[in-house]
């Protein structure tokens, strides 16, 4: 579904150019939910913009769909780390306002139809007219993902959707997010800088190194779903995913903490 | 949130404050005018300008009426020049850096200055009046205006992009709108400045208008019937003033929020 090769970005800035991203190489596959994970710095959200077609690489090529990425596409959606609603317009037409900006559409009462079901999908009936300083932030952020999913697209970018939130609905939203991901069989990737985001999210964890921006790894979560990180029975999995997930982000070599997990679970 | 009793947080406090605090400045001034013994002629008392507002009300109010409606044709006319401006800037770096200095010198001008030009020029009728009113306001119209646009928040322009937005519906749809609280912002600084813009026009080749009625009431010593226009031109400026207030509480809820 999404396919980078060689993929570099350089950045001109007043002292010189800074390298974000160099040769990443990476292969999402439809319907799969993937997270870019990675310490500040490190390039994932140009990764994610690049995807996104909002940026174009300094070298190397993207495709989404097998074709490459030129501009922002209606397939493509981008969810951003604050809710970023427009704040003089109620829930619902902030919903519609990828349909409305989009003057090739004729018929937008399926879409209005859409809306609706969307946010009673996370909960949100009744409150269409509401205008958005008069939700929560987690709301917000819920009408958000609405947004992005109005008009169907085949992949979701989301750039650290849930770190603006306080711990409890941040959990709660990841649950959220994963049973509409089995709903709707949407490919994701989803950029975070926390690991246990990352090992409840993910199918696979792209981890990246800073300065400049290079993919170090890709980890497989294989746990089943739906996975929670409370009353959770795969626990030493988790625990394991999550210690190697650690030391490849830590600088450390050779990952200690993996090694000694690995002896104490071996898998 | 500390501190706050339920007077001041109460509506009626809204109201009852300001009314006392005038009717204590209002007692002052006629308590001064007595205890100094003032001469009507220099200082007139709160009753002196009462009386002579009730020998001729109709007169007062019909002059009022004509600075009324240059300024508000004045202040919209600076809105339908000012938005346009505004947008212009945001828009074209080059634009910006062409119009600004010449803004700021216009705006430099002493319009006392120019009023006499603007007769000379245009006549004696309102047109010179309604123009005054302009250059007095439209300054701070374009600045709020241009300042509430470019203040838009990255992510919001970065959505629109990502939506495939033209720069058009970036403007009429996300620009304009977050730009309108700071707009109204401007628009409350420009309409004392109107006011005070249509007495300016009036002071210079005018033959009716409350800025005409201080300046001939001047040279016949009625310094109550001055002082009756000078107050005719507060409550007209409160008004208008307060007429923008509820209008921003009326077009723009969802701006309350911030307060």
């Amino acid at each position: 579904m999404i396919r980078l090769d060689g993929v570099g970005q350089v950045f001109d800035g007043r002292e010189g150019s800074i390298t974000a991203l160099e040769k990443i190489d990476l292969h999402v596959r439809a319907g799969e939910f993937v997270t870019l994970i990675g310490r500040s710095g490190c390039g994932k959200s140009t990764l994610l913009r690049l995807i996104a077609g909002l940026l174009s690489p300094t070298s190397g090529t993207v495709k989404v769909a097998g074709k490459p990425v030129t501009g922002p596409s209606p397939d493509v959606a981008f969810m951003f780390q604050r809710p970023a609603l427009l704040a003089w317009r109620s829930v619902l037409s902030n919903v519609l306002l990828p349909v409305e900006l989009d003057r090739t559409i004729r018929d937008r009462t399926a879409y209005k139809n859409r809306a609706h079901e969307l946010l009673e999908l996370v909960g949100l009936q009744g409150f269409e007219r509401r205008l958005p300083h008069e939700l929560s932030g987690g709301m917000q952020q819920r009408v958000s993902l609405c947004r992005s999913l109005i008009r169907d697209p085949q992949v979701m970018l989301m750039d650290e959707p849930f770190s603006a939130l306080d711990a409890l609905t941040r959990t709660e939203l990841s649950e959220e997010l994963q049973r509409i991901k089995m709903e709707l069989s949407t490919t994701i990737v989803f950029v975070t800088h926390s690991i246990d985001e990352a090992v409840v999210l993910a199918d696979r964890a792209v981890v990246l190194s800073p300065r400049p921006g290079r993919l170090r790894d890709v980890v497989e979560i294989d746990i089943p779903r739906p996975r929670s990180l409370g009353q959770n029975s795969h626990l030493a999995d988790v625990a394991r995913i999550s210690a190697r997930l650690h030391a490849l982000l830590s600088d450390k070599t050779p990952p200690v903490a993996e090694r000694l997990v690995d002896e104490v679970w071996p898998r | 949130m500390t501190k706050r009793s339920w007077w001041t947080e109460s509506r009626a406090s809204a109201v009852l404050l300001p009314i006392t605090g005038l009717i204590a400045v209002i007692g002052l001034w006629w308590l001064a005018t007595i205890v100094f013994a003032v001469p009507e002629f220099l200082v007139p008392s709160p009753g002196d300008v009462l009386v002579r507002f009730s020998q001729d009300p109709v007169m007062l109010l019909q002059n009022a009426g004509v600075s009324l409606l240059e300024t508000i044709q004045g202040f919209l006319l600076s809105i339908v020049v000012g938005v346009p401006i505004a947008l212009l800037i945001v828009r074209s770096a080059i634009l910006e850096r062409l119009v600004y200095p010449l803004l700021l010198m216009v705006n430099a001008i002493p319009k006392v200055a120019i009023a006499p030009l603007l007769v000379v020029w245009m006549g004696f009728g309102q047109g010179p009046k309604v123009l005054m009113v302009l250059l007095m306001c439209f300054f701070p119209i374009v600045i709020s205006t241009a300042q509430g646009m470019k203040s838009t928040p990255v992510e919001l322009v970065e959505l629109l992009r990502s939506l495939n937005a033209s720069r058009t519906q970036e403007f009429f749809k996300l620009r304009i709108w977050h730009a309108m609280p700071q707009i109204f912002t401007g628009l409350k600084v420009a309409i004392s400045l109107a006011v005070i813009g249509s007495v300016i026009g009036e002071f210079v080749g005018a033959t009716q208008g409350l800025g005409y009625l201080i300046q001939t009431s001047g040279a016949t010593a009625d310094t109550a019937l001055a002082f009756a226009a000078i107050t005719l031109l507060s409550i007209m400026s409160i008004i208008l003033f307060y007429g923008l207030v509820l209008l921003e509480h009326l077009l723009l809820p969802w701006a309350q929020e911030s307060r």
